[in-house]
């Protein structure tokens, strides 16, 4: 009887896995939607190829390499199939933690749910690049960054490795972050940050004198489609984190986090608005769209802990911050076509920073060298790669090319084909 | 015979439209075009970063008429183009020189 509320304890916790995996797995939907509104019309087959052809990259790199840095699991996963003893060994394995303890599930569904946030890593990368970059030196980053560069920095955190030998971040400093507000969010802000500063601004975004020249995104009901698909795949990123859902204990944690993350997300709209009204007069909708995302990352790094009142304020600081570092990042001309470095970046470390409000297992000066861990490495790392592509095959298109629209010079397709003169 | 062209306001389309069929207009064309007069340009806000719109969406209205009936379709495109505030456009008359039906080979006003 009870190997018989083991085995259905493993398929209901392998099923919640796959199915929140599935749900992140959408979450490439929304980043493709919110990019291809923001961007200009001339640009918009080139950044749905970027987030089509990234995902993939994301997949087999993770597959072949990176899951092995990561966890061990074997090059080639050939370490995840558990054999003729699977079933023995999850059996032994439930005994041993008990029917509360520890989530024991199949190790193809732990493959399943760690590659789909490689690929959002990926992902908030394109569209800070977006307009200006050659499709091809994109291409080569996304293999570094999801082959070595995110599984080095995951190894360390979820994987429970030390940096280097020299300390470890979980046992030495009790970083925590539950589903990755720095670990995937400001690591892929990291990389785009990176790359923005080598590849420069897109060409009349900023004027002689500093002055910000806007340049609207072509479609905002995409972009608003593709902020409403990131918020609902929000829900396996942070509800699948908690890595089980076989017991009652886990069951309330699983919906705790589901609310904390919704809340997270509307005080992050409403934060945005009432800023964006504050300091422009107006309800700016990508600032709404971007705060609503900013919500949601500021959440991820504990959506377990707080109160649904403290998840709000959460959230509501992650957007009235985007908002600001949107605007200061045109200061320092860092020119991000959606927002990306703002987002994930500026409010990932925010979320990291706001565990130990509510989690006294997590400390600032933990939650500082963890980021500051994270921050090094990625940038590092990145600006070495970025550098190296920029010298061998150059990253950007010619300024030609820029105005015509990369969707021209490097797909050889428009995306609204009956507006052009044909 | 005359061509007037008139831009106007692209939501007084379908009065002009009503005002010129009423006094037997039988043909129009229209097109979307972009322009600025003494309405200039209007500021738009994106992403905290003000600019400036130099030039507005208008329609530009051809049409070709009988020499008699010149005065009657200007003042049908005024009756159905005019709002009284700045930005309502302008009307040109042009001599105009042959007009011919393709299909018949008709010429002058029996083509018009």
């Amino acid at each position: 009887m009870e190997d018989q509320i083991f085995q259905l304890q493993y398929a209901m916790d392998t099923f919640y896995f796959l199915v929140c995996g599935a749900l992140v797995m959408w979450m490439a939907a929304g980043f493709a939607m919110l990019e291809a509104g923001l961007v200009r019309a001339k640009n918009t087959t080139e950044i749905l190829t970027k987030n089509v052809m990234l995902f993939a990259i994301a997949c087999t790199a993770y597959l072949v390499v990176g899951y092995d840095i990561m966890y061990g699991g074997g090059l080639f996963l050939d370490g995840i199939g558990g054999g003729e003893t699977l079933v023995a060994d999850a059996l032994a394995a439930s005994a041993e933690a008990g029917f509360e303890g520890g989530s024991v599930y199949s190790s193809a569904s732990d493959f399943f749910f760690q590659v789909v946030f490689v690929a959002t890593a990926m992902s908030i990368v394109s569209g800070a690049v977006a307009e200006r970059m050659k499709l091809s030196a994109f291409a080569f980053f996304a293999v570094a960054m999801t082959a070595f560069i995110y599984p080095m920095e995951g190894a360390w955190t979820w994987g429970g490795e030390s940096v280097f030998g020299l300390y470890s971040l979980g046992d030495d400093f009790g970083f925590i972050d539950f589903a990755g507000s720095g670990i995937v969010h400001m690591a892929g802000a990291t990389a785009a940050l990176a790359g923005v500063i080598l590849l420069g601004a897109r060409k009349g975004k900023y004027g002689a004198n500093g002055e910000v020249k806007p340049i609207p995104g072509a479609n905002l009901p995409l972009a608003t489609l593709g902020t409403f698909i990131l918020w609902m795949g929000w829900f396996g990123f942070n509800g699948g984190s908690v890595l089980k859902l076989g017991d009652m204990a886990s069951a309330n944690a699983v919906a705790m986090v589901f609310l904390n993350t919704n809340a997270a997300a509307a005080g992050g709209v409403i934060a945005a608005l009432l800023m964006a009204k504050m300091l422009f007069g107006k309800a700016d909708l990508t600032m709404i769209l971007n705060g609503a995302l900013a919500g949601l990352v500021a959440i991820t790094a504990g959506p377990d802990t707080p109160t649904p009142l403290y998840a709000t304020l959460i959230g509501g600081v992650g957007g009235a911050l985007v908002v600001i570092s949107i605007v200061m990042m045109d200061k320092f001309k860092l020119d991000d076509p959606v927002g990306a470095i703002s987002v994930h970046g500026v409010v990932g470390l925010w979320g990291l920073l706001a565990v130990p409000l509510t989690n006294s297992d997590a400390s600032f000066t933990g939650q500082l060298v963890g980021a500051a861990t994270i921050f090094v490495w990625v940038f590092v790392t990145s600006f070495i790669v970025w550098a190296v592509l920029k010298m061998v095959m150059g990253i950007r298109v010619s300024e030609e090319e820029e105005y015509a629209g990369v969707d021209l010079s490097e797909c050889g397709m428009e995306a609204y084909p009956e507006f052009t003169d044909r | 015979m005359k061509q007037v062209v008139a831009i106007i306001k692209p939501f007084k389309l379908d009065d002009v439209r009503e005002a010129l069929s009423g006094i037997g207009v039988q043909g129009l064309t229209v097109s979307e075009v972009k322009g600025f007069g003494r309405q200039k340009g209007h500021t738009e806000l994106y992403r905290g970063a003000e600019y400036v719109v130099d030039f507005l969406p208008k329609l530009k209205l051809e049409t070709a008429v009988d020499d008699d009936v010149v005065e009657q379709v200007i003042e049908a495109m005024i009756k159905g183009a005019n709002t009284g505030k700045i930005g309502d456009g302008k009307i040109f008359v042009y001599p105009l020189e042959q007009v011919i039906r393709i299909r018949t080979g008709e010429t002058g006003p029996e083509a018009i």
